[in-house]
């Protein structure tokens, strides 16, 4: 752990540094957020309090692409070559990773709800302790997501082409984006088998007070055991030298992150009531956007 | 022409042979096909025994096998692709030997764990570092993994890297990034250190000033394993050396004892009025081309000498000079292998 914290500071201060992470990490999420909040919600507070849920998700998830990239990269670089040398093991360096990640999206996260209560005003910040468990499990599960994928890719190439098939997949089938409800059905019932479908329900609850605590708990332990799992996976092929390949029946390991979200999923489909209440939250949202179009001042 | 090598394989030491550790009971020195002992060694850092290692069909080692004793700077020199840095990295616990026996502070660096990692230190072939941290964070970064650690400020000041502690490590030059990496390799004050090519892709400035560095380790007895396909290096910083050259060990002791083994070839350097072909010369074991004249390699240099005024006089060319040299270890080399270093 001690190895984890002092690295973790210092990839800190190298993210700082960096311009690329300035834009991916502060840049790009507020600009969703004005995006939704200025052209979505067109000022309406109720429609960017629903919003909250998508545009923290992204923010969180940004972790996904960002930690995946840089651990391919600094072994193809050699980076990690030099770490082997030392008594740091793979898990504190990933763990790290996920640490540094976590405490460089909390300043993001607090960013965007300042903006919304001092530019867009408002007032409402849902279940703030739901919002803060979620963001912060998210944050930690989707970096290890990300670290997983760096696990069983071999180059940076590979790793943008995965991730960039991930990423579609998260950003248009969980409700990041368009609303789930205006999908298809079969795909409102296939996004219950994705992580981001429950952050991003997960926190529209929140911020809309209607996840029940059932609900609530349910997300964040769907996230818990899905980061626990793709950080133990990311740990067992961890590579440090740039030219180790990952047998190709170890990549399968990968699946076993889905297995909570699967198990999630069946039962949603078959028991649970998620697709309603996105429904409902969806519908209580557009009749307040008819009812009173602007509430900005 | 074909190498005068004293081949050493069929002259293993029963110990080599049968596969049992080689040291640290006897020392050894292999020359020119001898193995000469020496009687009791002091303790040995450094233990191989018959190493092998294949990258798929290539046999990068094949049998290698020395002892490093504490406080002695013990060089692995050969030309690239000769199994220098395979070896080197199995000793470090970067990669997984094939078969053979590895003791390294009597541990197995494959097995060594934490407490191998904190009693060595390593210069890497080549180091890497993320391009925005800066010199002093490095420092203290790999300090901060060790129990026993040196100041962050003293290595700098002894590295000559205090007016670069706060540049960012893509903004060093070549010979800087390398001074840091022997800092890092030293920040927690190691038993031993594995320096891979340090001096590789440097120019000569940079390069007499990590030999400064290294003679200073040496001084205060550091255990260092070196490799190296500069001559010059081995000669200059090693108190043992063992030439490697297609996986095998095939001359091993000290630089002195090196140069000596190949007493019978002498450096004969000549200046031509016109060129000329000096190969079939009598005695002459290799010729290259060097400063506008010619290094001529004999085993015996008097008859060699009347060879050439024969040849000369025969030929109407003119002698503008000529100066003899006693052997150096390149001379070593090239009786051993029949080629130059960096053939």
């Amino acid at each position: 752990m001690r190895y984890s914290w002092t690295l973790s500071k210092v990839r800190m201060k190298l993210a700082l540094r960096s311009p690329a992470f300035i834009f991916f990490s502060l840049i790009f999420p507020l600009g969703f957020l004005f995006l939704y909040a200025g052209i979505f919600a067109r000022g309406n507070v109720a429609v960017l309090t629903y919003l909250m849920g998508p545009v923290l998700s992204l923010t969180v998830m940004g972790s996904f692409w960002g930690l995946s990239l840089q651990l391919v990269t600094f072994r193809e670089q050699g980076i990690l070559r030099r770490f082997q040398l030392t008594p740091v093991g793979a898990g504190a360096l990933l763990g790290s990773s996920i640490i540094a990640n976590y405490f460089l999206v909390l300043p993001t996260v607090a960013l965007e709800f300042l903006i919304c209560h001092f530019v867009f005003h408002m007032q409402s910040f849902g279940n703030l302790a739901q919002v803060f468990v979620l963001v912060s499990v998210g944050a930690a599960a989707f970096s290890t997501f990300g670290l997983t994928v760096a696990s069983v890719t071999n180059n940076t190439q590979e790793t943008q082409v995965i991730n960039n098939v991930i990423w579609f997949i998260f950003l248009f089938f969980s409700g990041a984006t368009a609303p789930l409800t205006i999908l298809p059905v079969w795909l409102q019932h296939a996004a219950l088998f994705l992580p981001a479908t429950y952050l991003v329900a997960g926190l529209q609850g929140a911020m809309l007070r209607t996840a029940s605590m059932q609900q609530f708990l349910g997300d964040a332990f769907a996230l818990i055991v899905g980061m626990v799992l793709a950080f133990e996976i990311s740990r067992q092929l961890f590579r440090w030298e740039p030219d180790a390949k990952v047998p190709s029946r170890a990549k399968a390991w990968v699946l076993a992150v889905m297995v909570p979200f699967f198990l999630l999923g069946m039962w949603e489909n078959a028991y649970g009531h998620r697709l309603k209440e996105i429904r409902q939250n969806f519908q209580s949202i557009d009749q307040s956007s008819q009812q009173a179009p602007s509430s900005h001042k | 022409m074909a190498p005068k090598r004293r081949c050493l394989e069929s002259q293993r030491t029963e110990s080599a042979q049968h596969g049992i550790n080689i040291g640290p009971a006897v020392r050894q020195r292999i020359i020119w096909g001898s193995a000469i002992e020496l009687g009791p060694m002091p303790a040995s850092v450094i233990e191989v025994s018959n190493l092998e290692k294949a990258y798929g069909s290539v046999h990068a080692l094949r049998g290698v096998s020395f002892a490093v004793a504490e406080g002695e700077v013990f060089g692995l020199l050969g030309p690239n692709g000769a199994g220098k840095t395979s070896t080197v990295e199995i000793l470090e616990g970067l990669r997984k030997r094939d078969s053979g026996h590895v003791s390294v502070l009597g541990l197995d660096p494959q097995n060594g764990g934490d407490d191998f990692r904190q009693r060595v230190g390593a210069v890497l072939q080549s180091t890497a570092l993320p391009d925005k941290i800066s010199v002093s964070e490095a420092l203290a970064l790999f300090a901060n993994f060790y129990k026993r650690r040196r100041e962050p400020a003293e290595l700098l000041k002894r590295f000559q890297l205090e007016e670069k502690r706060n540049a960012l490590y893509s903004q060093l030059s070549g010979g800087q990034k390398q001074r840091l990496a022997l800092a890092l390799a030293l920040v927690n004050d190691p038993e031993l250190m594995f320096l891979d090519e340090p001096t590789a892709g440097l120019d000569p400035q940079a390069r007499r000033e990590i030999y400064s560095i290294i003679e200073e380790l040496r001084g205060e007895k550091k255990t260092i394993l070196l490799t190296t396909h500069y001559i010059e290096e081995a000669d200059r910083l090693c108190d043992r050396v063992a030439v490697v050259d297609q996986g095998r060990v095939i001359a091993m002791g000290t630089p002195e004892e090196l140069r000596r083994g190949s007493a019978g070839t002498t450096s004969i350097k000549v200046k031509l009025a016109h060129p000329a072909d000096l190969g079939t010369l009598e005695g002459v074991s290799d010729v290259s081309e060097a400063d506008g004249g010619y290094v001529l390699h004999s085993a015996r240099p008097p008859q060699t000498i009347v060879a050439l005024v024969k040849h000369l006089e025969g030929s109407g060319n003119e002698l503008l000079g000529l100066e003899m040299a006693s052997p150096t270890l390149e001379d070593a080399f090239i009786e051993l292998t029949g080629r130059r270093l960096r053939d």
